[in-house]
């Protein structure tokens, strides 16, 4: 997924789109705003971005499970829980340097699943399909001519917290 | 929210993914909210196209129904407001069907008026008791001592009812304290208003100006979408604001104004654009009146008088004037929305418009386009009855450029004076007054003059406590309502019909209006047997029909040419047929014809000016208990320089209320200490701290900027309510 700061407006529509696709419950999100600004105004840089899973290519949520319920699926190595295996021992949810994980009032660890049931049926996660302002791209990396990443070939990025030495596969353009 | 666990909702998935392809064909017409229709169970996905009532723009939306409950929503893909994308309260649309806090059924007050106290009631009852008061008042004072306030779509057929009744007195807040001085201004200009939604040409601007305007923030959906696009495009942006927006973050210049001074920076940017010659010249020549008068004018206001004013440095104030003239005619300079801001504010954006006249971009690409509306007769009523009395909101006309709409604030002052005739009823749809108008003890002194006092709303609102009788409308996934035919660059028409029942015994408002109608003797005035006919009746004579609109969800009409470049005729309906740079009925009523600047005034010591805007997640003080919108923000934050909050010792969080030059206290707000804003203003958003009591998921949750707007400055050419000039200090400790 790559996500463009410069379009995006932090309007927390990719949140209320997710809760309703994936009937998060209230008081949990699975994706989540960021708006940081550095300098003294009026001299002001600010980026604002939405967060998520990074469905990262190094895994510590994964190899943390005891259960193995927390696994890479076949389908484009998104990561993902298996809810009917998950004893809700929060192992992930404090792997994960994202703070991307919560325990479901169910008892399982949730998370972003990138849409999967809509992925695998050839639609774009829902944040990506509302998003008002066309921040959000998502495809396959591994693909040189998908959309993504010709973007990555021609724009400045940057990923999150790179020093965890996770390999994140959200990019976001600068 | 539906209560489907996740756990479940997977268990079932796999099914209802396949029925999904099913059905997807045979959508069209299928309404039902209950697990089981005629003792079936209903499996499988519906979706319904409709429009949006989460705020104004009505934009296009498919509403989803998985196994009989409403699912999600979003934008329709054929809808040329949202391209198939919603902003996030339209996304969150089914929280207001899920709301907790809905009104359930209709209300009588049985205790004093704002305690709150109701007795439930039938629909037959209530009606009776409106009855009664309504015929009260036709006979002792006359049909035009009613006043009906109304904001939205849903207002339709009780300002129909009224009309019929014979009342004259129709308003909404959205003019005298929001667009009403953009309105005035631009028709002074150019003979034309802006209208809703905002004839702007964002996505086709290589340079966008926004003075105020904080989009993105302010999620007017076509408009971010476009400027969304005008920023990837390579727009260069200036952004004029005492807050760093999230505009502000997108902008290439970024203008750290003085709040109240931007008359000043406005007038100094012409005065650049004229001394250097950098104007439309031909485009001025052919379309413009008064050029001259203007030209020397403005040419007084250098960029290092503005200086002083505005605090924007002079080199910054010519290059940003030099920016927007090397774009023109492509350069929009942004006529904003809610415009009431210091009391000049028609004359303010007179030189928005004046500024735009220069650089050509009214009826030109990448400026102001001529919008088209679908074109559809409407319903073939009975004669109104004639009007005995003008309207009661702008005796003498006092405002004599009040003239697109009723001032709101006049009706409330005739109703405390009595003057130039008593007003006995008021009659309020989908509009929350106590947040809406400027000083809250004006209204509630108002409301103590009324025989008759009647709130329509889908939530026990703040101004449902002081209503006599409380009406409870089913939300707009639940209802038919009136076509949506929206100005815009192609005419087209929209439905809003049912996809979900009512949960309890709300009523669509058109029931409501009719069924009144009939009792108070206009049964004559309702001639449908239902909206179904009414609205096939209106499609019909257009060659369409309800089946294919509801079907359908959206008919559009022909690309016609929008810019003069197109073939667009200019046409100018001001007195000269012409852009009136100099305004001669201005200057026959006594007013500036050319904009002048006016200092206004500051905060004392101690005090911050008190600016307030949007958010994204919220629309006015409508979506508050929406949980799904109250889960994004549920409550608002009192932004504070932080420098200014380091000398007060206040840190993020921290919880303070804030005093009035009046003395007015609002509730407990939490601080948010920041570089985005200039150290002599403070800023919050608006629609927070509710005291309405059954509003128990909102109730006193953060502060109200509406409670501290005691103050408020008239302006003289149209009546509307200035609200920027109320200046605050902190109480701490509490």
């Amino acid at each position: 997924m790559v996500i463009d700061t410069k379009k995006c407006v932090g309007c927390n529509d990719c949140v209320v789109a997710c809760k309703t696709e994936n009937n998060v419950p209230i008081g949990y999100n699975r994706d989540w705003i960021v708006t940081e600004s550095f300098g003294k105004f009026p001299d002001i840089n600010m980026e604002i971005r939405t967060e998520r899973c990074n469905h990262c290519s190094e895994t510590p949520c994964v190899s943390c499970c005891p259960t193995g319920a927390s696994h890479i699926h076949d389908v484009g190595g998104v990561v993902l829980v298996d809810h009917n295996k998950c004893i809700g021992c929060k192992a992930c949810v404090e792997a994960c340097p994202y703070d991307a994980r919560f325990i479901h009032p169910d008892g399982y660890a949730d998370k972003c699943t990138f849409c999967i049931h809509r992925v695998e049926k050839g639609e774009n996660p829902a944040c990506v399909d509302v998003c008002p302002t066309y921040c959000m791209h998502f495809g396959d990396l591994d693909d040189p001519n998908s959309e993504v990443s010709k973007l990555l070939n021609s724009r400045k990025y940057h990923v999150l917290i790179p020093d965890a030495g996770t390999q994140p596969n959200i990019f976001y353009l600068v | 929210m539906n209560s489907l666990s996740r756990r479940r909702f997977l268990k079932i998935s796999g099914a209802t993914i396949a029925t999904a392809a099913v059905l997807a064909g045979s959508a069209k017409t299928f309404i039902n909210s209950a697990d089981k229709i005629n003792g079936k169970s209903v499996k499988g996905i519906k979706k319904i196209p409709t429009y949006c009532d989460l705020c104004f723009w009505k934009c296009g939306i498919m509403a989803y129904v998985k196994d009989g409950k409403l699912w999600k929503v979003e934008g329709h893909p054929d809808d040329p407001l949202s391209n198939g994308r919603l902003c996030p309260r339209g996304t969150g649309g089914v929280g207001a069907h899920y709301d907790e806090d809905r009104l359930r059924s209709p209300l009588i007050r049985k205790s004093l008026r704002g305690e709150e106290k109701w007795v439930e009631v039938t629909w037959g009852e209530a009606f009776d008791y409106i009855t009664k008061k309504m015929n009260k008042i036709k006979t002792e004072y006359g049909p035009e001592s009613m006043a009906l306030f109304s904001h939205g779509v849903g207002g339709t057929f009780f300002k129909h009812l009224m009309r019929a009744y014979g009342c004259p007195n129709e308003t909404a807040p959205s003019f005298a304290q929001c667009r009403g001085p953009r309105e005035t201004a631009f028709e002074l200009t150019f003979g034309d208003i802006i209208g809703s939604p905002e004839r702007t040409d964002i996505q086709n601007s290589k340079c966008l100006v926004l003075i105020g305007s904080h989009l993105g923030e302010n999620m007017h959906n076509t408009q971010v979408q476009e400027f969304s696009r005008a920023v990837e495009k390579g727009a260069s942006i200036i952004v004029v604001d005492p807050r760093f927006s999230v505009a502000a973050s997108k902008a290439k210049y970024y203008l750290p104004i003085k709040p109240g001074t931007d008359l000043a920076l406005l007038l100094a940017w012409m005065s650049v654009i004229v001394n250097e010659k950098l104007y439309d010249v031909d485009y001025v020549q052919k379309y413009g009146f008064g050029f001259e008068n203007f030209a020397a004018e403005v040419s007084q206001y250098t960029p290092e008088w503005a200086y002083v004013e505005t605090g924007i440095d002079p080199d910054v104030i010519r290059q940003t004037a030099r920016e927007m003239a090397r774009y023109k005619p492509a350069t929009l300079v942004h006529p904003g929305r809610h415009t009431t801001w210091y009391g000049d504010d028609a004359q303010r954006v007179r030189a928005v418009a004046l500024l735009n006249a220069l650089l050509g971009s009214w009826g030109r690409k990448g400026g102001f386009y001529l919008p088209y509306s679908y074109s559809i007769p409407k319903y073939l009523y009975p004669p109104y009855p004639e009007k005995k009395k003008e309207p009661v909101d702008n005796p003498d006309k006092k405002y004599p450029f009040a003239t697109a709409e009723q001032i709101s604030t006049g009706i409330r002052d005739a109703t405390i004076t009595g003057n130039p005739y008593p007003i006995k009823g008021w009659f309020i749809y989908g509009t929350n007054l106590l947040q809406a108008l400027p000083n809250r003890d004006e209204t509630k002194k108002a409301i103590q003059n009324l025989d008759l006092m009647v709130v329509v709303d889908v939530v026990p609102s703040e101004i449902a406590g002081w209503a006599d009788v409380v009406l409870p409308e089913s939300v707009y996934l639940e209802r038919y309502d009136d076509l949506n035919i929206s100005p815009f660059r192609e005419g087209f028409v929209g439905i809003r019909q049912p996809v979900i029942e009512e949960p309890n015994d709300q009523k669509p408002n058109w029931w409501m209006a009719k069924k009144l109608g009939e009792k108070l003797g206009l049964g004559a005035y309702f001639p449908w047997n239902d909206i179904e006919e009414y609205l096939d009746t209106r499609l019909k004579s257009t060659g369409h029909s309800l089946d294919e609109l509801k079907e359908k969800g959206i008919i559009k009409g022909p690309k016609q040419p929008i810019y003069f470049e197109d073939g667009v005729e200019p046409e100018f309906w001001t007195p000269s047929g012409k852009i009136e740079f100099y305004s001669t009925q201005l200057a026959a009523a006594g007013f500036d014809p050319v904009p002048k600047y006016t200092k206004h005034s500051e905060p004392p010591a101690g005090y911050f000016r008190l600016l307030y805007g949007r958010a994204p997640v919220h629309t006015f003080s409508k979506t508050q208990s929406n949980p799904l919108l109250r889960d994004m923000m549920s409550e608002n934050e009192i932004w504070v320089n932080a420098d200014i909050a380091d000398r007060y010792g206040l840190k993020q969080g921290d919880k303070i209320k804030l005093k009035n030059t009046d003395g007015v206290v609002s509730d407990e707000i939490k601080v948010k200490p920041t570089e985005r804003i200039r150290p002599d203003c403070v800023y919050m958003v608006h629609g927070f701290g509710q005291k309405s009591r059954q509003l128990r998921s909102t109730y006193k949750k953060g502060a109200s900027d509406a409670e501290l707007i005691t103050q408020y400055k008239t302006d003289p050419l149209m009546g509307g309510t200035a609200m920027n000039v109320n200046f605050v200090t902190f109480e701490m400790g509490v």
